[in-house]
Protein backbone atom coordinates (compact mmCIF):
# COMPACT_ATOMS: atom_id res chain seq x y z
CA UNK A 1 0.00 0.00 0.00
CA UNK A 2 2.21 2.50 -1.44
CA UNK A 3 1.27 5.97 -1.36
CA UNK A 4 3.14 9.27 -3.20
CA UNK A 5 3.98 11.82 -0.78
CA UNK A 6 4.58 14.63 -3.06
CA UNK A 7 6.54 17.38 -1.04
CA UNK A 8 5.49 15.72 2.49
CA UNK A 9 7.60 13.36 2.63
CA UNK A 10 11.26 15.54 2.08
CA UNK A 11 11.67 15.94 5.78
CA UNK A 12 11.14 13.55 9.14
CA UNK A 13 9.65 17.13 10.33
CA UNK A 14 7.11 17.62 8.12
CA UNK A 15 3.53 16.36 8.61
CA UNK A 16 1.51 15.61 5.70
CA UNK A 17 -2.50 17.43 4.81
CA UNK A 18 -3.70 13.73 6.71
CA UNK A 19 -1.46 13.53 9.54
CA UNK A 20 0.65 11.21 8.48
CA UNK A 21 4.98 11.37 8.49
CA UNK A 22 5.46 9.88 5.33
CA UNK A 23 9.47 9.31 6.23
CA UNK A 24 8.72 7.16 9.27
CA UNK A 25 6.79 5.29 6.76
CA UNK A 26 9.57 5.40 4.72
CA UNK A 27 11.66 3.82 6.96
CA UNK A 28 9.13 1.21 7.88
CA UNK A 29 9.73 0.14 4.61
CA UNK A 30 13.31 -0.47 4.85
CA UNK A 31 12.20 -3.34 8.01
CA UNK A 32 9.76 -4.70 5.74
CA UNK A 33 12.17 -5.52 2.96
CA UNK A 34 14.49 -7.47 5.34
CA UNK A 35 14.01 -11.15 6.41
CA UNK A 36 11.91 -12.42 8.86
CA UNK A 37 12.74 -12.22 12.51
CA UNK A 38 9.95 -13.52 14.98
CA UNK A 39 9.87 -13.65 18.98
CA UNK A 40 7.44 -15.44 21.02
CA UNK A 41 6.82 -15.70 24.81
CA UNK A 42 6.52 -19.27 26.03
CA UNK A 43 5.89 -20.31 29.42
CA UNK A 44 9.13 -20.45 30.98
CA UNK A 45 11.25 -17.93 28.34
CA UNK A 46 11.45 -16.09 25.02
CA UNK A 47 12.40 -17.73 21.77
CA UNK A 48 13.41 -15.48 18.97
CA UNK A 49 13.87 -16.71 15.62
CA UNK A 50 15.82 -15.05 12.42
CA UNK A 51 15.67 -15.82 8.66
CA UNK A 52 18.70 -14.18 7.61
CA UNK A 53 19.10 -14.22 3.62
CA UNK A 54 22.13 -14.83 2.40
CA UNK A 55 23.94 -12.42 -0.15
CA UNK A 56 26.78 -14.50 -1.11
CA UNK A 57 27.75 -17.80 -0.78
CA UNK A 58 31.34 -16.74 0.09
CA UNK A 59 29.99 -15.70 3.45
CA UNK A 60 31.02 -17.76 6.47
CA UNK A 61 28.34 -19.70 8.36
CA UNK A 62 27.85 -17.75 11.89
CA UNK A 63 28.79 -14.68 11.02
CA UNK A 64 26.44 -11.35 10.57
CA UNK A 65 24.86 -12.31 13.42
CA UNK A 66 21.65 -10.43 13.97
CA UNK A 67 20.59 -11.42 17.39
CA UNK A 68 22.64 -9.71 20.42
CA UNK A 69 22.69 -10.25 23.83
CA UNK A 70 21.81 -6.87 25.23
CA UNK A 71 23.11 -7.91 28.89
CA UNK A 72 22.89 -11.02 30.51
CA UNK A 73 18.93 -11.45 30.76
CA UNK A 74 17.79 -9.86 27.79
CA UNK A 75 18.89 -10.09 23.54
CA UNK A 76 17.38 -8.25 20.91
CA UNK A 77 16.96 -9.51 17.40
CA UNK A 78 17.15 -7.00 14.86
CA UNK A 79 15.48 -6.43 11.38
CA UNK A 80 16.10 -3.57 8.81
CA UNK A 81 19.41 -1.79 7.98
CA UNK A 82 22.45 -3.88 9.75
CA UNK A 83 23.84 -0.75 10.70
CA UNK A 84 21.31 0.92 12.00
CA UNK A 85 20.36 -2.23 13.83
CA UNK A 86 24.24 -2.37 15.67
CA UNK A 87 23.89 1.34 16.87
CA UNK A 88 20.46 0.36 18.26
CA UNK A 89 22.30 -2.70 20.17
CA UNK A 90 25.21 -0.58 21.22
CA UNK A 91 23.01 1.96 22.54
CA UNK A 92 20.58 -0.84 24.95
CA UNK A 93 24.18 -2.42 25.63
CA UNK A 94 24.94 0.78 27.48
CA UNK A 95 21.77 1.61 29.54
CA UNK A 96 21.67 -1.86 30.35
CA UNK A 97 25.01 -1.66 32.14
CA UNK A 98 24.34 1.97 32.67
CA UNK A 99 21.29 1.07 35.09
CA UNK A 100 23.15 -1.55 36.78
CA UNK A 101 26.00 0.62 37.48
CA UNK A 102 23.67 2.98 39.04
CA UNK A 103 20.81 1.17 40.78
CA UNK A 104 22.70 -2.48 41.45
CA UNK A 105 20.24 -4.98 40.06
CA UNK A 106 19.75 -5.83 36.04
CA UNK A 107 17.39 -3.37 33.94
CA UNK A 108 14.05 -4.57 34.17
CA UNK A 109 13.35 -5.08 30.80
CA UNK A 110 10.41 -2.55 30.88
CA UNK A 111 12.78 0.24 31.21
CA UNK A 112 14.99 -1.39 28.79
CA UNK A 113 12.17 -0.98 26.32
CA UNK A 114 10.93 2.54 27.15
CA UNK A 115 14.86 3.54 26.78
CA UNK A 116 15.46 1.97 23.59
CA UNK A 117 11.84 3.16 22.35
CA UNK A 118 13.01 6.49 23.47
CA UNK A 119 16.13 6.91 21.73
CA UNK A 120 14.48 5.74 18.44
CA UNK A 121 12.11 8.14 18.58
CA UNK A 122 14.31 10.48 19.48
CA UNK A 123 15.82 10.60 15.61
CA UNK A 124 12.59 10.86 13.94
CA UNK A 125 12.22 14.36 16.27
CA UNK A 126 15.11 16.56 13.87
CA UNK A 127 15.82 17.26 10.71
CA UNK A 128 19.06 16.57 10.62
CA UNK A 129 18.93 13.06 11.92
CA UNK A 130 17.03 10.54 9.81
CA UNK A 131 14.79 7.88 11.43
CA UNK A 132 16.32 4.45 11.82
CA UNK A 133 15.49 1.98 9.31
CA UNK A 134 15.32 -1.25 11.50
CA UNK A 135 13.16 -2.51 14.12
CA UNK A 136 13.88 -4.98 17.15
CA UNK A 137 12.48 -7.82 18.99
CA UNK A 138 13.95 -7.46 22.72
CA UNK A 139 13.30 -10.69 24.60
CA UNK A 140 14.20 -10.85 28.31
CA UNK A 141 13.78 -12.69 31.66
CA UNK A 142 13.30 -10.30 34.76
CA UNK A 143 11.72 -10.81 38.14
CA UNK A 144 8.28 -10.32 36.54
CA UNK A 145 9.01 -13.38 34.72
CA UNK A 146 9.88 -13.77 30.92
CA UNK A 147 8.87 -10.43 28.34
CA UNK A 148 8.97 -9.48 24.73
CA UNK A 149 8.72 -6.32 23.10
CA UNK A 150 8.84 -5.03 19.39
CA UNK A 151 10.41 -1.69 18.89
CA UNK A 152 9.55 -0.03 15.66
CA UNK A 153 11.52 2.96 13.57
CA UNK A 154 8.38 5.03 14.95
CA UNK A 155 9.86 4.63 18.28
CA UNK A 156 6.38 2.90 19.04
CA UNK A 157 7.20 -0.34 21.40
CA UNK A 158 3.88 -2.54 22.76
CA UNK A 159 4.85 -5.73 24.78
CA UNK A 160 3.66 -8.60 22.67
CA UNK A 161 3.11 -13.00 23.16
CA UNK A 162 4.48 -13.02 19.57
CA UNK A 163 5.71 -10.87 17.53
CA UNK A 164 7.10 -10.70 13.92
CA UNK A 165 8.75 -8.26 11.49
CA UNK A 166 10.45 -8.23 8.39
CA UNK A 167 9.28 -9.85 4.51
CA UNK A 168 6.98 -12.68 6.31
CA UNK A 169 5.57 -10.89 9.12
CA UNK A 170 1.96 -11.20 8.18
CA UNK A 171 2.37 -14.83 7.02
CA UNK A 172 4.11 -15.26 10.57
CA UNK A 173 1.76 -13.59 12.52
CA UNK A 174 -0.99 -16.10 11.40
CA UNK A 175 1.06 -19.29 12.46
CA UNK A 176 1.88 -17.68 15.61
CA UNK A 177 -1.52 -16.65 16.67
CA UNK A 178 -2.19 -20.73 15.78
CA UNK A 179 0.24 -21.49 18.60
CA UNK A 180 -0.79 -22.02 22.69
CA UNK A 181 1.94 -20.08 23.67
CA UNK A 182 0.88 -20.17 27.46
CA UNK A 183 1.56 -24.00 27.48
CA UNK A 184 4.30 -24.43 25.52
CA UNK A 185 7.77 -24.74 26.36
CA UNK A 186 10.77 -22.89 25.28
CA UNK A 187 12.09 -26.54 24.20
CA UNK A 188 8.97 -27.00 22.05
CA UNK A 189 8.66 -23.08 21.25
CA UNK A 190 12.70 -23.54 19.30
CA UNK A 191 10.97 -25.85 16.93
CA UNK A 192 7.63 -24.36 16.55
CA UNK A 193 9.67 -21.38 15.72
CA UNK A 194 11.99 -22.66 13.30
CA UNK A 195 9.11 -24.60 11.52
CA UNK A 196 7.46 -20.77 11.17
CA UNK A 197 10.35 -19.48 9.88
CA UNK A 198 10.90 -22.60 6.80
CA UNK A 199 7.20 -22.29 6.27
CA UNK A 200 7.35 -18.52 5.63
CA UNK A 201 10.62 -18.51 3.50
CA UNK A 202 9.72 -17.73 -0.02
CA UNK A 203 11.98 -19.95 -1.92
CA UNK A 204 11.43 -18.23 -5.31
CA UNK A 205 11.92 -14.96 -4.38
CA UNK A 206 15.28 -15.42 -2.04
CA UNK A 207 17.60 -18.15 -2.47
CA UNK A 208 19.15 -19.67 0.62
CA UNK A 209 18.98 -18.63 3.92
CA UNK A 210 20.18 -18.91 7.62
CA UNK A 211 18.46 -19.55 10.43
CA UNK A 212 19.64 -17.93 13.61
CA UNK A 213 18.02 -18.82 16.89
CA UNK A 214 18.29 -17.51 20.78
CA UNK A 215 16.72 -18.08 23.52
CA UNK A 216 16.07 -16.67 27.60
CA UNK A 217 14.50 -19.06 29.67
CA UNK A 218 14.33 -21.27 33.20
CA UNK A 219 16.64 -24.00 31.22
CA UNK A 220 19.39 -21.46 29.89
CA UNK A 221 19.53 -20.24 33.78
CA UNK A 222 17.48 -17.03 32.76
CA UNK A 223 20.58 -15.80 30.34
CA UNK A 224 20.39 -14.71 27.14
CA UNK A 225 22.56 -16.94 24.82
CA UNK A 226 22.29 -18.82 21.30
CA UNK A 227 20.19 -21.96 21.01
CA UNK A 228 22.16 -24.86 21.66
CA UNK A 229 23.17 -26.36 18.84
CA UNK A 230 22.00 -29.90 18.83
CA UNK A 231 18.35 -28.16 19.51
CA UNK A 232 19.10 -26.18 16.56
CA UNK A 233 19.97 -29.12 14.21
CA UNK A 234 16.45 -30.76 16.10
CA UNK A 235 14.58 -27.52 15.10
CA UNK A 236 16.12 -27.36 11.72
CA UNK A 237 15.48 -31.39 10.73
CA UNK A 238 11.76 -30.89 12.37
CA UNK A 239 11.07 -28.13 10.59
CA UNK A 240 12.25 -29.69 6.98
CA UNK A 241 10.07 -32.53 7.60
CA UNK A 242 6.95 -30.17 8.46
CA UNK A 243 7.15 -28.30 5.11
CA UNK A 244 7.93 -31.64 3.18
CA UNK A 245 4.50 -33.07 4.64
CA UNK A 246 2.84 -29.51 3.71
CA UNK A 247 4.27 -30.06 0.10
CA UNK A 248 3.25 -33.75 -0.26
CA UNK A 249 -0.05 -32.70 0.48
CA UNK B 1 43.49 38.52 26.53
CA UNK B 2 43.10 37.66 30.01
CA UNK B 3 46.08 39.56 32.59
CA UNK B 4 44.93 37.61 36.09
CA UNK B 5 46.59 34.32 36.65
CA UNK B 6 44.21 31.74 36.91
CA UNK B 7 43.06 30.59 40.69
CA UNK B 8 41.95 27.24 39.05
CA UNK B 9 44.57 24.99 38.84
CA UNK B 10 44.15 23.19 35.50
CA UNK B 11 44.90 19.64 36.83
CA UNK B 12 42.87 18.46 39.57
CA UNK B 13 45.52 17.09 41.25
CA UNK B 14 46.92 19.83 41.92
CA UNK B 15 46.28 23.12 44.05
CA UNK B 16 44.33 22.92 47.38
CA UNK B 17 41.52 20.25 46.47
CA UNK B 18 44.22 17.69 45.24
CA UNK B 19 44.06 15.56 48.23
CA UNK B 20 40.34 14.73 48.72
CA UNK B 21 40.29 13.75 44.88
CA UNK B 22 42.60 10.57 45.41
CA UNK B 23 43.50 7.87 47.40
CA UNK B 24 45.96 8.75 50.34
CA UNK B 25 45.78 5.58 52.72
CA UNK B 26 43.71 2.71 52.84
CA UNK B 27 40.77 2.26 55.85
CA UNK B 28 39.70 -1.07 55.72
CA UNK B 29 42.26 -3.73 54.73
CA UNK B 30 42.23 -7.68 53.79
CA UNK B 31 45.68 -9.28 54.93
CA UNK B 32 47.97 -11.87 53.07
CA UNK B 33 46.14 -14.24 50.31
CA UNK B 34 48.83 -17.11 49.49
CA UNK B 35 48.29 -19.32 46.46
CA UNK B 36 50.02 -22.06 44.60
CA UNK B 37 49.56 -24.01 41.44
CA UNK B 38 49.20 -28.08 42.12
CA UNK B 39 48.27 -30.84 39.81
CA UNK B 40 45.11 -30.61 38.88
CA UNK B 41 44.99 -26.51 39.24
CA UNK B 42 45.15 -23.63 41.48
CA UNK B 43 44.77 -23.16 45.44
CA UNK B 44 44.52 -20.54 46.95
CA UNK B 45 44.11 -19.37 50.35
CA UNK B 46 42.84 -16.03 52.14
CA UNK B 47 41.80 -15.02 55.41
CA UNK B 48 37.82 -13.60 55.79
CA UNK B 49 39.15 -10.88 58.10
CA UNK B 50 39.00 -6.42 57.36
CA UNK B 51 40.75 -4.65 59.55
CA UNK B 52 39.86 -0.80 60.41
CA UNK B 53 43.61 -0.02 61.36
CA UNK B 54 44.31 -2.58 64.29
CA UNK B 55 40.81 -3.05 64.94
CA UNK B 56 39.61 -6.72 63.70
CA UNK B 57 36.36 -5.55 62.55
CA UNK B 58 35.09 -7.38 59.94
CA UNK B 59 35.34 -11.77 60.19
CA UNK B 60 33.55 -12.58 57.17
CA UNK B 61 34.75 -10.66 54.10
CA UNK B 62 35.35 -12.95 51.27
CA UNK B 63 38.43 -11.75 49.43
CA UNK B 64 38.43 -13.69 46.67
CA UNK B 65 35.96 -14.09 44.05
CA UNK B 66 35.57 -16.11 40.59
CA UNK B 67 36.15 -13.91 37.46
CA UNK B 68 34.81 -15.21 34.22
CA UNK B 69 34.68 -19.46 33.56
CA UNK B 70 38.77 -19.63 33.91
CA UNK B 71 40.05 -17.27 36.93
CA UNK B 72 40.12 -16.73 40.59
CA UNK B 73 41.15 -13.34 42.18
CA UNK B 74 42.06 -12.42 45.28
CA UNK B 75 42.98 -9.40 46.87
CA UNK B 76 44.85 -8.17 49.89
CA UNK B 77 44.33 -3.98 50.83
CA UNK B 78 41.87 -1.64 50.70
CA UNK B 79 38.25 -3.77 50.37
CA UNK B 80 36.69 -0.88 48.79
CA UNK B 81 39.03 -0.79 45.97
CA UNK B 82 39.11 -4.65 45.78
CA UNK B 83 34.76 -3.79 45.08
CA UNK B 84 35.76 -1.60 42.65
CA UNK B 85 37.95 -3.95 40.71
CA UNK B 86 35.44 -6.58 40.91
CA UNK B 87 33.07 -3.85 39.26
CA UNK B 88 35.35 -3.28 35.80
CA UNK B 89 36.16 -7.02 35.69
CA UNK B 90 32.17 -7.77 35.62
CA UNK B 91 31.70 -5.05 33.15
CA UNK B 92 35.03 -6.64 31.11
CA UNK B 93 33.50 -10.47 31.25
CA UNK B 94 29.61 -8.91 30.17
CA UNK B 95 31.42 -7.53 27.17
CA UNK B 96 33.46 -10.68 26.39
CA UNK B 97 30.40 -12.76 27.15
CA UNK B 98 28.18 -10.82 24.46
CA UNK B 99 29.81 -11.20 22.23
CA UNK B 100 28.62 -14.90 22.14
CA UNK B 101 31.76 -16.26 20.01
CA UNK B 102 33.04 -19.80 22.01
CA UNK B 103 35.84 -17.32 23.43
CA UNK B 104 36.24 -16.01 27.08
CA UNK B 105 38.75 -14.24 28.78
CA UNK B 106 41.22 -16.41 30.36
CA UNK B 107 43.43 -15.66 33.28
CA UNK B 108 46.40 -14.51 31.70
CA UNK B 109 43.95 -11.77 29.85
CA UNK B 110 42.43 -11.17 32.89
CA UNK B 111 46.03 -10.64 34.78
CA UNK B 112 46.73 -8.09 31.95
CA UNK B 113 44.03 -6.19 32.15
CA UNK B 114 44.40 -5.78 35.63
CA UNK B 115 48.14 -4.83 35.23
CA UNK B 116 47.35 -2.01 33.08
CA UNK B 117 44.51 -0.79 35.30
CA UNK B 118 46.91 -1.21 38.51
CA UNK B 119 49.94 0.78 36.81
CA UNK B 120 47.63 3.60 35.06
CA UNK B 121 46.17 4.76 38.31
CA UNK B 122 49.50 4.49 39.93
CA UNK B 123 50.88 7.19 37.39
CA UNK B 124 48.16 9.64 37.99
CA UNK B 125 48.78 9.38 41.84
CA UNK B 126 45.89 7.70 42.41
CA UNK B 127 46.55 4.12 43.27
CA UNK B 128 43.63 1.33 43.73
CA UNK B 129 45.61 0.05 47.01
CA UNK B 130 45.44 -3.31 46.45
CA UNK B 131 47.56 -6.39 46.17
CA UNK B 132 46.13 -8.83 43.75
CA UNK B 133 46.36 -12.88 43.23
CA UNK B 134 45.07 -13.89 39.58
CA UNK B 135 44.98 -17.43 39.19
CA UNK B 136 43.05 -19.59 36.77
CA UNK B 137 43.25 -22.66 34.27
CA UNK B 138 42.66 -22.48 30.38
CA UNK B 139 42.63 -24.86 27.87
CA UNK B 140 44.21 -26.94 30.82
CA UNK B 141 46.97 -24.41 30.88
CA UNK B 142 47.68 -23.29 34.63
CA UNK B 143 48.11 -19.98 35.43
CA UNK B 144 48.98 -18.03 38.53
CA UNK B 145 50.13 -14.34 38.50
CA UNK B 146 50.50 -11.50 40.92
CA UNK B 147 49.78 -7.43 40.62
CA UNK B 148 50.34 -4.39 43.19
CA UNK B 149 49.28 -1.59 43.76
CA UNK B 150 52.61 0.05 42.07
CA UNK B 151 52.18 -1.96 38.71
CA UNK B 152 54.75 -5.03 39.93
CA UNK B 153 53.41 -7.61 38.15
CA UNK B 154 54.99 -11.16 37.59
CA UNK B 155 53.83 -14.95 37.24
CA UNK B 156 55.55 -17.66 39.52
CA UNK B 157 54.48 -21.29 40.69
CA UNK B 158 53.54 -19.98 44.02
CA UNK B 159 52.80 -16.10 45.35
CA UNK B 160 51.87 -14.17 48.12
CA UNK B 161 51.08 -10.99 49.05
CA UNK B 162 51.95 -8.29 52.33
CA UNK B 163 53.13 -10.78 54.77
CA UNK B 164 52.52 -14.21 53.02
CA UNK B 165 55.77 -12.44 50.97
CA UNK B 166 57.97 -12.87 54.03
CA UNK B 167 56.42 -15.37 56.39
CA UNK B 168 54.52 -18.23 53.52
CA UNK B 169 57.07 -18.27 50.41
CA UNK B 170 59.66 -19.20 51.94
CA UNK B 171 57.93 -22.39 53.73
CA UNK B 172 56.84 -22.60 49.49
CA UNK B 173 59.96 -22.62 48.53
CA UNK B 174 61.26 -25.47 50.41
CA UNK B 175 58.61 -27.27 50.24
CA UNK B 176 56.65 -26.71 46.64
CA UNK B 177 57.08 -29.21 43.94
CA UNK B 178 55.29 -29.89 40.82
CA UNK B 179 52.47 -32.52 41.05
CA UNK B 180 51.44 -31.83 44.59
CA UNK B 181 48.10 -33.80 44.86
CA UNK B 182 45.46 -31.60 46.30
CA UNK B 183 45.47 -33.08 50.19
CA UNK B 184 49.15 -32.28 50.09
CA UNK B 185 48.08 -28.13 48.46
CA UNK B 186 45.71 -27.72 51.15
CA UNK B 187 48.08 -29.20 53.68
CA UNK B 188 50.96 -26.39 52.53
CA UNK B 189 47.75 -24.07 52.33
CA UNK B 190 46.86 -24.66 55.98
CA UNK B 191 50.49 -24.45 57.22
CA UNK B 192 51.27 -20.93 55.60
CA UNK B 193 48.14 -19.41 56.90
CA UNK B 194 48.57 -21.05 60.61
CA UNK B 195 52.72 -19.66 60.42
CA UNK B 196 50.19 -16.25 59.63
CA UNK B 197 48.00 -16.57 62.01
CA UNK B 198 50.46 -16.45 64.93
CA UNK B 199 53.04 -14.05 63.61
CA UNK B 200 50.36 -11.39 61.18
CA UNK B 201 48.50 -9.28 63.78
CA UNK B 202 45.81 -8.74 61.10
CA UNK B 203 45.30 -12.27 60.56
CA UNK B 204 41.79 -13.63 61.53
CA UNK B 205 41.20 -17.51 62.26
CA UNK B 206 38.48 -18.13 59.72
CA UNK B 207 39.81 -19.09 56.11
CA UNK B 208 38.37 -19.46 52.50
CA UNK B 209 40.30 -21.78 50.46
CA UNK B 210 39.03 -21.98 46.80
CA UNK B 211 40.26 -24.12 44.48
CA UNK B 212 40.21 -24.23 40.63
CA UNK B 213 40.46 -27.32 38.96
CA UNK B 214 42.14 -27.95 35.62
CA UNK B 215 39.64 -30.41 34.28
CA UNK B 216 36.30 -28.84 35.32
CA UNK B 217 36.99 -25.09 34.82
CA UNK B 218 33.16 -23.98 36.09
CA UNK B 219 34.07 -25.46 39.47
CA UNK B 220 35.35 -23.65 42.30
CA UNK B 221 35.13 -24.80 46.08
CA UNK B 222 35.10 -22.48 48.63
CA UNK B 223 35.91 -24.21 51.93
CA UNK B 224 35.57 -22.16 54.75
CA UNK B 225 37.52 -23.41 57.74
CA UNK B 226 37.26 -22.03 61.28
CA UNK B 227 40.30 -22.79 63.31
CA UNK B 228 39.15 -22.06 66.45
CA UNK B 229 42.16 -24.19 68.65
CA UNK B 230 44.22 -21.24 67.65
CA UNK B 231 42.12 -18.19 69.52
Amino acid sequence: MSSIGTGYDLSVTTFSPDGRVFQIEYAAKAVDNSGTVIGIKCKDGIVMGVEKLIASKMMLTGSNRRIHSVHRHSGMAVAGLAADGRQIVARAKSEATNYESVYGEPIPVKELAERIASYVHLCTLYWWLRPFGCGVILGGYDRDGPQLYMVEPSGISYRYFGAAMGKGKQAAKTEIEKLKLSEMTCRDGVIEVAKIIYKVHDEAKDKAFELEMSWVCDESKQQHQKVPDDLLEEAKVAARAALEEMDAD
Amino acid sequence: MNFMASTQPENRLLGPQSDSQRTLYPYVTGTSVVALKYKDGILMAADMGGSYGSTLRYKSVERMKPIGKHSLLGASGEISDFQEILRYLDELILYDNMWDDGNSLGPKEVHNYLTRVMYNRRNKFNPLWNSLVLGGVKNGQKYLGMVNMIGVNFEDNHVATGFGNHLARPILRQEWHENLSFEDGVRLLEKCMRVLLYRDRSAVNKLQVDVFLKMAPNQIYSLAKLLWSLT
